[in-house]
Order: structure tokens, then C-alpha cells, then sequence
């Protein structure tokens, strides 16, 4: 039981179920399910995202990637643009969408290490241009995804939509990667403590350039499905992508100054932030008093994880 | 030439270089009104860089000044006109509240990236509330200040110059401006002679909290009316320019001149573009390009500062 | 002419930092109008006796009086400045970006108000221009621009400059280590003035020439406790380095002749520190070489060239590394001492691409059980291990690692002396199985288990010392500069 206790994941299920439950109560249990459902799709689209962001995150402090929405807005446009509503391009959509991404996390990675910039003002620059791209390729169209796309996003198995399905295999998948694998120990390390992990024969620079790749290439898978989803691209689809990939990788019990991460809590974290939404909508509170809240429940886990510790 | 000297006349070179660039493409620019309407957005968006320089001088960075900016603007065009004393009420209030996230993020040790990061979404929660849909009038006051019409020379050009050398007098001339940079340089020298570094962090808050509330003023009264997302790239150009006018993002090393040439650079950026004909789409992304170029020009310089 | 009246007294100041005592019990008594030399090997204490006294650290135990004032328990760094001390620290403590002027003016409060810049230029070039003249140092220039030199000259001027706080005592701690000659020689002068005129001044060195011409008395600190004490006169360099070192002969390692490895096995390190003028180091395989010298004389640089196969080393095989600073260079605060152990052998354990966690559990704990690390479970976290035990887990990780050569960092810091018994005898297990090790020490007990010793000094090999010829004397003679 204790160990359950210490588990870094707890709180952020636990918040999650009490929200659902809190909803449920208010709402006699009508569309509760529904409600469980839209949160298991729009969670996933977030995990998505906050898989790459946590192994950044975990590289240690100033190790964030801000060109996330960006390259999401990028990927998705320009996929949707080719297959242009061909069931026959969807894999090739895919694999473009994918290869943006990687293209975006080079670049990222490039910057940082030629410019000797912190990554939060590479990713940020970089951004700047993704997003420009997205914008001049988009033109203002709305391109519909192929309808085979847009049912798979959609679909259900035994009442739970495929994506969700999906995305839990990947976090398994995640979750292996960090915790089984000589990258994923050599990420946890270097967060730590880059020197000793250097001189501990950890392969740093690799590390974190892969770790850079991957998360812009699971930031394009995200704008991909997110465009079939909803119907075409738009351009400020990635918009709340930025705070919101920031918010479950740490409400999940991942630590902002780096080193220590769990995929666990990036799904109970999710459900979370998208039930604790669904609930001030049913308590009919407007968007201001919902984003207010957001921001102080990301604020105040973050001052109850620091313990208060003053070092040096 | 002297690199440390050359990086010194980056911005201003960079800034002359689009100005020339602008008025070559665009020769009707070179007049009164063509430099009004050229510089005028550049005015709210130098007091952003402003205020964010003073958190990046600590070695913090504030990922909320965007909304921040733009809540102001919500209260400016709604409390501060129907209501002045409400507004002022309020304005001094969210003063203090940056002051007291300063207090928070030094006590706790926290990493001002996430906390800013969370205040982004209150800023803009508060500015939703204040003024859910677009619109409110700017006060009238303001509204007369920023289409101020002087003799010869454009209200930006002035408004520019005055909030440049008023910063560089507080941070870079007085006696505790040099205490307030010196805690971004090295802390521990300056907790070994006396000082605290809370107060210092409370006031470096605090005066960016003052210069966000600032532009967020001259930014309704260019505008006239607010929405609650009126300002939120600001975020993003308020970093870029203070990094753009030679600031560093770690120990103290910053330009209030700088930081405003930074702006109104970025500013110029956008105009420069749709004077080439060039796609307006690019114009964020001219910025991201500018901000990259500089600060690959920045890495020669000290390459060959070393190798000197 | 020294004083007489103490304007400082120590009374049996005690500090420990864990197990490690590192003043056990000083009494001194600082006097008017005198300078006080204090010399002593790395680790006897010096730094830590002048952090007290600076108000940084806190003793233990005893009573700190400052001209008739007690103030053992009040001493705070501002507190101590109030009273009059001032300290130049080893690692400088300027603001890089501010200027010369703009630092004066962040430890004299009193410079402020209209005018306040001018004051500090001229309080900050006064000085500089009283101790170094023709200095060259504009006050209007940026700290981060000054070279080393020119940074120490501004740290040193600004604490011997008066405003309304006195400078009563100063406290010089390694004050000529990145001057030249030059500056060091008007330093000192300034020094000797500023003592004749009733000032108090304690000098660190480890160059004993100027200990013996600035000081008048000399006071040797030897494991945390002030051994010998007397007139500068009653002194020369040979008493001295004498007092310094360890009187009582101990036991001679159990190194094997080194010479026979050097005839017979092949080198598999080759390594030159970057400077101009230095010999260079040559490991050969199964051999136990030592890096001696004072700490922070380019020992550490070299292990990490070698570590690194950077430029300037040849190196034959895979390298592992022992960490001293555990908290900066080794440990992993948040893992078990399992996971500290295994990452240093991680593909060991992968089974496909998977790492087997079970296997990694079962060789760190026969890393524990060999090693002798005290706990009752390698799943616990690193920091429940006390330092010496946190030391013994970052051996295992180097020498379970399929590494041929080991570098370790003066890897016995604060480490216990049962514990060091049992890690030498385990270095010369290796070494015999044909395992190289290159071993930094500051302790000049642990260069007897090596097969050849190289000194340092400034960053460069000064010397090239076979096992038979080592001794003590020779280790610490090349270790400090002859310029007496």
C-alpha cells in the first residue's frame, strides 16, 4: 500500500477520477460514458505529444521543446494537402507527416548544438519558421482528410475508440523505451547530471539529439491524426499543444528539473486535464474561469513537487 | 575590428540595414507619416521586450508576458475607461502580483519556465473574464498620447527613444541597478556582501510587471479597442527582442537599448516583407530567420573573439 | 615589527563535515600590525579555518572574538565584513558582467546616491593604483572582459579598499596563484605597507618564498589542527615543508617494482597536458600510475583527455572513470545504488534490445559483496549511503565496467581508512590482471601503491618520479615552485 502511495503517477489518476466522478455526481450519471470516450480520444492526441516532451523535459533543466505546435500545424497541413482526400495516399500522408517531424527535430537539435542556444530559444525560432511554413503551404484551405483516415480516428472497439487503443500500445511502448533501454537510462541519467553521465560513458550528445528527433517526430504524428480528426488541418490546431504537453508531462509526476519521468501518469494526467474541462463545462463555468484554473492546478503542482527545497 | 565592439553594433547595424532596406523598396517610408505608421505597433512591443528583459537579467525567463499584456489591455479598454479608479486598483494589483511570482519562484526555487507557463493560462483566463468578446473603448488620454503628432519628428521614434534611455538609466546608471544586474551575474558574491536576493528578484518582478502593464496601454490606445488575445505573440517577439538588441539568457548581461532596437527590428521585420512582395505568410517566420541569423552572427563573433 | 595587541582570537574552533574533521580544535590569535603566513598541504585545513573566519561556514565548536567582540554565533558573511574582515577567495567572487566601478560599488554599500559612479571609480582606482600601480585596468571596463590576472588585481584592490566599513583584517587566500611575477611582487609590497601601518593581514601560499618574505609569523596547519607557530625567522624552507608533511615514516606500499612492468608490458596511455613546456605521461599495461602535486595543477584535465581520447593522448582500449567530487562528477542523486552501479556496464545486460533489469540487480550485488558497500539492500536509494559507501559504489561501477583503463579523480575524498585498505588492496588485484590505472591523489600515503609517479605543478608534468626514487620530499619539493 505504501508503495502504491509513492507511486508518481497516484495523484494524477486519482485527480482524474475525482473529476469524472465529480461530473458524474452532478450530472446523475447521464453521459458519463460519452464523456469517458471524448476523453480517451483527446487524451490520446495529448499523450501523443507529451511522450516526446517528457524525454525532453527529463534531459534536465532548460531541456523543453516549444516548436511543437509549430511543427504539428506543419506536418498535418502539408499530409492532408497530399493525400488531398485519398484513401490511396494515407500512407504516404503518413510517412510525410512523420518525416517533417524528424526534419523539425534535426533542425531543433541543429540549432541548439551549432548556435550553443539554450533549446528553449531554438525551438522557439524555429517555431517561428514551421509555423510561417505551415501558413504559406495551407493558403487558408481547409484540405478534408481521406474518409478512411477520418472513420480510424473516430472508430470504436467495443466501445472504446481505436485511437485510445493505440496510443496506450504506444506508452507501453514509451514506458519500455524509458525504462528498458540503454537511451532510456541514458536520458534519466543525463538529466541527473550531464557531467557524470558523460563520464559515466553515457553517449550524451547522441542521447539527446535522438531525444530532440523523436519527440518533433511524435509532435508530427500527432498534427496528422489531429487533422483527420478534426476534419482538415487548421493552422492554430497546435495552439494549446504548447502548455498543454508542458502540463501532463509534470502533472504526470515527471520532474520539471529533469531526471526522473513516468509514462503512467502521462495518460492519468491527460484524462485529467481534459475531464477537469468537461467538468467546469458542466458546472457551466465560462472558458476564462476554465483556463484560470488550469493554470493555478499546474502552478500548485508544481510547488507541491518542489518540497520547497532552496539549493544552491 | 574589435568583436566585442562589433557585437556591440550588431543590433543597431541590423536594425539601420532593414531601415535602409525599407526605404530603398519604399521610398514614400522616408516621410513624418510614412515612420509613423511604420514604427507605431513597434512602441507596445519595445516596452514587452522591456519587461522581459528586466526577468531575463535575474536569469529567469517569463513565458507569460503575452497574456499578461494582453489582460492589461482587456482592463485598460474596459475597468480603467468606464471605471479609472478600479482599473488603476487592478493594474497596481497585477504589479504586485508579478513581484510576489518573483518571490514565489525564488523561495521555492522553482522553474520560472513552468510557473510563467501556468500564469499564461490565468493571464488569459482573467483577460476572457474581464472582456469575453472583443471590444471596450481605450481611454481617451491614452488614445490622445499615442497619435500624438510633434513637430518633425514621429511620436514611435520619440516614444522609443525616451523609454530607452529612462531604462538605461534606472538599470545601467543608478547605484542599485547595478545591484540588481550584478544578482544576475553571480549571486553569491552579492549574498556575501549583504544583499538579498529576494528583494532584488520581487523588484526585477515587479518592474517587469510595470513595463507589461505599460505596453499593454499604448498597445489599446494604437488599437482602440481590446481582446483577450490581442497580445499573446508578444510571448515570443518580447524574447526574441531582447536576445535581438545583444542580451544574454544567462548572467545579467542585458541592453534596455538594445532590448528596444531588438522590438523595433522585429517590428520593421513584417513591413520589410510585404514591401519585397513577398508572401505576408512568412512574416512570423522572418522573424524566427532574423533571430536565428543574429545569433549565428553572434557565434562567429565570439569565435573569432576566442581565436583573437 | 610586528604587533602585539590580537585583533582576532580563535579559541578552539572545531568544524566536520560528516565523519571528515576538518579543523579539530584551532586556537590562534590574529594580532595588529602583523601578517600571518599559513601554509599547510591540500586539505589541512586552511580554506576551511578562513571560511570560519569569514563567516561562511560555522564552527562546530569554540569562540570566535573580533576586536573584544564575541561573535561565534552571529558570523555571517555581512557580519564579519561589519566587523572588518574582508577575504579575497580563491574562486573569484566579481560580478563578470558588471564593470570594475559597478563591483566596488556592490560591496560598499555606502557608495551610493548622485555621483555614486564617480565615488567608486575613484575608490576602486585609488586602490588599484596604490597596490599595482600602472595597473592598466580601466574602471569602466566590463569584469567578464579582464583577463584572470587583472580580475584578481580589482578582487584584491576592493578589499583592501575603506569606505565607511573598515578594513581591519584581510584575508588573502591564494592571492598570487594567477598573478605574474610582477604584480605579485607589488602586491606583497603593499602587503608589508599596509601591515606597518597597524593593518592585519593573513596570506595563504603555497609558495613558501613569499610566505617567508611577507610574513612575520608562520603558522603550519596539518590535519585540521595548527602544528608548528612561531616568527617568520625561526623558520627556513626545509623545517618547513618538514612541518608540512608527515613526520612518522609510515609503512612502504606494497607496490610491485615498477621497472619490471615498464621493461616488459606494452604502453597503453600516452598523454601531454596542453601547455607548452611539460613532459608527458606514459601508462603501461597492468600498471598503477600516480598523479601527484598540489590539487587543481591540471591532474583532473588530463584524466578527462584521457577519458575523452582527446587530443593529445593516445589511448588503447576502453576507459572508466572513478569520480572524487561525487556530487558533481559521479553520483546519480535520484537512482538506487544498483542502478549507480550498472550504468557503467549497461550492454552487459541487454538481452536483445532489451536491458535484463534482474541481471543488473544481481551483478551490483555481487559488486556489493565484493567491495564490502554497507547496506542491507542494493535497492536503495544512492544518498542513503554515507560518503565513503556513496565512493565504494562508484568503484564498482569502474571496475565492473569491461573497461582495460581506469582514471580516478582523487577518488578518496572523505573516504575512511578501513575502507581505503580494502580499495587499495583491490587496485593491485586488478593491476595484476592486467588492468592499467591512472590514479590522482593528493594523499602521499597513496602514491607508495603506485608503480610510477608524474608531479604537477601549473598544469604541466614537472616531474617523473619511478617507484624506487619517490619519496615525499621529492613529491612535495617538485610540487611548489622553487623560487625561495
Amino acid at each position: 500500500m505504501t508503495a502504491l502511495l509513492r507511486k508518481p503517477w497516484l495523484w494524477a489518476w486519482l485527480g482524474a477520477l475525482a473529476v469524472w466522478l465529480a461530473t458524474a455526481t452532478f450530472t446523475h450519471g447521464r453521459g458519463s460514458a460519452e464523456v469517458l470516450s471524448a476523453a480517451l480520444t483527446f487524451g490520446a492526441f495529448f499523450v501523443i505529444v507529451a511522450l516526446g516532451q517528457m524525454f525532453v523535459i527529463t534531459l534536465g533543466p532548460g531541456n523543453v521543446d516549444l516548436s511543437i505546435p509549430a511543427c504539428m500545424t506543419l506536418a498535418g497541413t502539408v499530409a492532408m494537402k497530399t493525400m488531398d482526400g485519398a484513401a490511396s495516399m494515407i500512407p504516404l500522408g503518413l510517412v510525410l507527416a512523420l518525416a517533417i517531424g524528424a526534419g523539425v527535430g534535426v533542425i531543433n537539435y541543429a540549432l541548439i548544438r551549432l548556435l550553443r542556444i539554450p533549446p528553449i530559444i531554438a525551438t522557439l525560432s524555429s517555431s517561428f519558421i514551421f509555423q510561417s511554413a505551415a501558413i504559406w503551404w495551407n493558403r487558408g484551405l481547409r484540405v478534408k482528410p481521406p474518409e478512411a483516415l477520418a472513420d480510424f480516428t473516430t472508430a470504436k472497439l467495443a466501445g472504446v475508440p481505436v485511437i485510445a487503443i493505440a496510443v496506450v500500445l504506444m506508452a507501453v511502448a514509451g514506458h519500455v523505451l524509458l525504462t528498458r533501454t540503454i537511451y532510456g537510462r541514458g536520458v534519466v541519467a543525463i538529466g541527473q547530471n550531464m557531467r557524470a553521465a558523460h563520464l559515466a560513458g553515457v553517449r550524451v550528445e547522441r542521447i539527446r539529439a535522438a531525444t530532440y528527433i523523436m519527440c518533433a517526430t511524435l509532435a508530427g504524428l500527432c498534427g496528422y491524426l489531429l487533422s483527420a480528426f478534426s476534419g482538415g488541418a487548421a493552422l492554430n490546431m497546435g495552439e494549446e499543444y504548447l502548455l498543454s504537453s508542458i502540463a501532463v508531462v509534470v502533472i504526470g509526476g515527471t520532474s520539471v528539473a529533469g531526471g526522473f519521468a513516468n509514462v503512467p501518469g502521462l495518460w492519468g494526467a491527460a484524462l485529467f486535464m481534459f475531464l477537469l474541462v468537461t467538468m467546469l463545462n458542466t458546472f457551466g463555468a465560462g472558458a476564462g474561469v476554465r483556463l484560470v484554473l488550469t493554470g493555478l492546478i499546474i502552478i500548485g503542482v508544481i510547488v507541491a513537487a518542489s518540497g520547497g527545497k532552496r539549493g544552491t | 575590428m574589435n568583436p566585442r565592439l562589433l557585437r556591440g553594433l550588431l543590433p543597431p547595424l541590423s536594425l539601420a540595414a532593414l531601415l535602409i532596406a525599407i526605404f530603398w523598396l519604399q521610398p514614400r517610408t522616408m516621410s513624418y507619416f510614412g515612420l509613423n505608421l511604420l514604427l507605431n505597433l513597434a512602441v507596445p512591443i519595445a516596452l514587452a521586450a522591456i519587461a522581459q528583459m528586466f526577468i531575463l537579467c535575474v536569469n529567469e525567463l517569463d513565458l507569460s508576458i503575452g497574456g499578461f499584456v494582453s489582460l492589461v489591455a482587456c482592463i485598460t479598454a474596459t475597468w480603467l475607461h468606464d471605471t479609472p479608479l478600479l482599473g488603476i486598483a487592478a493594474l497596481a494589483g497585477l504589479i504586485a502580483a508579478y513581484a510576489a511570482l518573483g518571490a514565489l519562484i525564488h523561495l521555492r526555487n522553482l522553474p520560472s519556465i513552468v510557473v510563467t507557463l501556468g500564469m499564461s493560462f490565468v493571464w488569459l483566463g482573467l483577460a476572457v473574464l474581464v472582456l469575453p468578446t472583443p471590444g471596450g473603448k481605450a481611454p481617451e488620454y491614452i488614445r490622445a498620447l499615442m497619435t500624438l503628432k510633434p513637430p518633425f519628428i514621429p511620436f514611435p521614434i520619440i516614444a522609443a527613444v525616451v523609454i530607452a534611455i529612462v531604462v538605461h538609466i534606472v538599470l545601467m546608471r543608478s547605484a542599485y541597478g547595478a545591484v540588481l544586474r550584478g544578482a544576475g551575474g553571480n549571486p553569491r558574491s552579492l549574498e556575501r556582501a549583504g544583499w538579498s536576493i529576494l528583494k532584488i528578484k520581487m523588484t526585477m518582478f515587479a518592474l517587469a510587471g510595470f513595463f507589461g502593464v505599460l505596453s499593454g496601454m499604448a498597445l489599446v490606445g494604437l488599437t482602440t479597442s481590446a481582446d483577450a488575445n490581442i497580445a499573446l505573440r508578444y510571448t515570443l517577439l518580447s524574447i526574441a527582442g531582447v536576445i535581438l538588441g545583444g542580451g544574454e539568457f544567462v548572467g545579467g548581461r542585458v541592453s534596455p537599448i538594445g532590448a528596444v532596437i531588438g522590438a523595433v527590428t522585429l517590428a520593421l521585420a513584417g513591413s520589410f516583407l510585404s514591401f519585397l512582395r513577398l508572401n505576408p505568410d512568412w512574416q512570423i517566420g522572418a522573424q524566427g530567420a532574423i533571430l536565428i541569423i543574429v545569433l549565428a552572427l553572434r557565434v562567429l563573433i565570439s569565435r573569432s573573439e576566442v581565436r583573437s | 615589527m610586528s604587533g602585539t595587541s590580537p585583533i582576532v582570537v580563535l579559541d578552539g574552533v572545531e568544524k566536520s563535515f560528516g565523519a571528515v574533521r576538518a579543523l579539530t580544535g584551532v586556537t590562534l590569535e590574529l594580532r595588529r600590525g602583523e601578517c600571518l603566513g599559513l601554509v599547510g598541504h591540500n586539505g589541512a585545513g586552511k580554506s576551511t579555518l578562513m571560511n570560519v573566519l569569514s563567516g561562511n561556514l560555522s564552527p562546530d565548536a569554540g569562540r570566535i572574538t573580533v576586536d573584544g567582540a564575541d561573535i561565534t554565533g552571529r558570523l555571517t558573511p555581512q557580519n564579519a565584513v561589519a566587523h572588518g574582515v574582508r577575504c579575497v577567495y580563491q574562486e573569484l567572487s566579481l560580478c563578470p558582467n558588471l564593470t570594475v566601478a559597478e563591483n566596488a560599488r556592490i560591496s560598499h554599500p555606502s557608495i551610493a546616491g548622485v555621483g555614486w559612479r564617480r565615488a567608486a571609480r575613484e575608490l576602486i582606482s585609488g586602490m588599484l593604483d596604490q597596490i599595482f600601480p600602472g595597473h592598466g585596468i580601466s574602471t569602466d571596463h566590463l569584469v567578464g572582459d579582464l583577463s584572470i590576472a587583472r580580475r584578481q588585481m580589482v578582487e584584491i584592490a576592493r578589499a583592501f579598499a575603506v569606505t565607511r566599513a573598515e578594513a581591519k583584517v584581510v584575508i588573502l587566500d591564494e592571492p598570487t596563484s594567477s598573478l605574474d611575477g610582477v604584480a605579485a611582487k607589488k602586491l606583497l609590497a603593499y602587503v608589508r605597507r599596509y601591515v606597518d601601518a597597524g593593518g592585519t593581514c593573513v596570506l595563504i601560499s603555497h609558495l613558501l618564498g613569499e610566505i617567508f618574505d611577507t610574513s612575520d609569523r608562520i603558522a603550519v596547519m596539518r590535519d585540521g589542527g595548527v602544528v608548528a607557530l612561531d616568527r617568520a625567522k625561526a623558520f627556513d624552507r626545509n623545517s618547513l615543508v618538514a612541518a608540512m608533511g608527515s613526520v612518522a615514516e609510515r609503512a612502504p606500499g606494497q607496490a610491485r617494482g615498477g621497472a619490471a612492468i615498464r621493461e616488459t608490458a606494452s604502453i597503453v596511455v600516452q598523454a601531454r597536458p596542453r601547455i607548452p613546456e611539460t613532459l608527458s605521461l606514459a601508462a603501461h599495461k597492468g600498471e598503477v600510475v600516480g598523479l601527484a602535486g598540489l590539487s587543481g595543477q591540471g591532474q583532473t584535465e588530463l584524466l578527462v583527455q584521457v577519458f575523452d581520447h582527446a587530443a593529445g593522448a593516445q589511448v588503447s582500449g576502453e576507459v572508466a572513470l572513478v569520480a572524487g567530487d561525487r556530487q558533481t562528477d559521479g553520483i546519480f542523486p535520484l537512482w538506487s545504488i544498483a542502478e549507480n552501479i550498472s550504468i557503467g556496464s549497461l550492454r552487459r545486460f541487454l538481452k536483445g534490445p532489451f536491458l535484463d533489469h534482474v541481471a543488473a540487480r544481481a551483478f551490483a550485488e555481487e559488486w556489493r559483496k565484493r567491495i564490502g558497500i554497507r547496506t542491507p539492500d542494493v535497492g536503495q536509494p544512492i544518498l542513503s549511503l554515507s560518503g565513503g559507501n556513496q565512493q565504494k559504489a562508484l568503484f564498482a561501477r569502474a571496475l565492473g565496467s569491461p573497461a582495460e583503463i581506469i582514471v580516478m579523480d582523487d577518488p578518496m575524498r572523505g573516504v575512511d581508512v578501513g575502507t581505503k585498505q580494502e580499495v587499495y588492496g583491490m587496485i593491485r588485484d586488478e593491476a595484476a590482471k592486467g588492468r592499467t590505472f591512472l590514479w590522482y591523489t593528493t594523499e602521499m600515503d597513496e602514491l607508495t601503491n603506485c608503480d610510477h609517479v608524474y608531479v604537477f605543478r601549473e598544469g604541466g608534468i614537472v616531474a617523473d618520479l619511478p617507484r624506487a626514487e619517490m619519496t615525499e620530499e621529492r613529491v612535495l619539493h617538485a610540487s611548489f615552485r622553487a623560487d625561495a
